[in-house]
């Protein structure tokens, strides 16, 4: 039970964080599609031109914004943990009192 | 330990309050541009990650051969910080690279014994959560060929061919590059100091639980 607790919440995570790097990414190339006349030909290009390369910015929000919701989640995981420990300490040594 | 954990903690969040500001003025890589900034968080996540590492190594070493129960549970709570710092260089990583490599993930040396050395300590905190009485020692086994394989990650760019940038960008950062040198340093100790106080709190932790398991045994017997 616990362990398909544990794996359920790892998957939510992992798809959490893929799905947040995959809208980080294209976020800015949507927005570039939208409102463009349409086109009666083709003209070739021999590299991609500079407002069709992926931009950096997203990608460098989105790596400090993963670093940030890892810390604080860990801190979270810590403090809870600790709660229920601190309970537990708490009911064990009400009961040795008891006896 | 409170006190020590919250003074960390403070000291950690002012220093990371101030690394945007210190990263926006730092100069742009030549070749790489923008996305290269992610390097004063990614690195210094590396390094804390071997840090991590090494210690866990040391203590499972010293409960391996002196069975001293403060020495595991010093590993275990370095070993449980060993993944989430790895785990922040192996997602700040591909950002950098499909902007900078035009991939996400390249499977050479040094991405594929980061990763290699990411399960091992994956596998230590499984082993030590489902692996029952006497995982502790397997464990601690396990820990020294983790701690064993991280040479073998740091050099591995300069021994295999791989497009990940050389060991030398470091130790040059500060006459190569002096204006990145600074915001480097910075993010580096922020980055030691909160895995200082993550350290704390995680072995207060441990230590609970070692109390709560005495008491139990106490209670039991």
């Amino acid at each position: 039970m616990r362990t398909h607790k544990v794996l359920s919440r790892s998957v939510g995570v992992v798809l959490l964080v893929v799905g947040v790097i995959v809208f980080a990414a294209q976020f800015d190339l949507a927005e570039a599609t939208v409102g463009q006349p349409a086109q009666d030909e083709f003209v070739p290009l021999d590299s991609v031109p500079p407002e069709d390369q992926l931009p950096a910015a997203p990608l460098l929000v989105a790596a400090y914004a993963l670093l940030w919701i890892a810390v604080v989640g860990y801190l979270w995981s810590i403090w809870r943990r600790m709660v229920a420990v601190e309970r537990d300490l708490s009911d064990l040594a009400g009961r040795t009192g008891e006896s | 330990m409170s006190k020590i954990f919250g003074g960390l903690l403070v000291i950690s969040a002012v220093m990371f309050a101030g690394a945007p500001i210190l990263i926006a003025g730092a100069p742009y890589e030549s070749t790489m541009g923008l996305v290269q900034k992610i390097f004063y968080f990614h690195v210094p996540s590396w390094i804390v990650m071997f840090l991590a590492v090494f210690i866990c190594g040391f203590s499972s070493a010293i409960y391996l051969f002196k069975e001293r129960p403060a020495a595991d549970r010093l590993a275990v709570a370095s070993a449980e910080l060993a993944v989430l710092f790895g785990l922040m260089g192996l997602m700040t990583g591909p950002l950098w690279a499909i902007k900078a490599w035009g991939v996400w993930w390249q499977w050479d040396a040094r991405l594929t014994m980061a990763l290699i050395l990411e399960l091992i300590f994956i596998a230590y905190i499984l082993l030590r959560t489902y692996g029952g009485p006497g995982s502790e020692k397997l464990a601690a086994g396990l820990a020294l060929f983790g701690m064993a394989n991280v040479p073998f990650v740091y050099i591995s760019v300069n021994v295999w061919r791989t497009i990940h940038p050389t060991t030398n960008v470091i130790p040059t950062l500060a006459t190569s590059a002096p204006g990145m040198f600074g915001p480097f340093v910075w993010c580096m100790v922020a980055f030691l100091v909160l895995f200082v106080a993550m350290l704390t709190a995680r072995l207060r932790l441990e230590e609970q639980r070692s109390r709560l398991e005495q008491l139990h045994l106490a209670l039991e017997g």
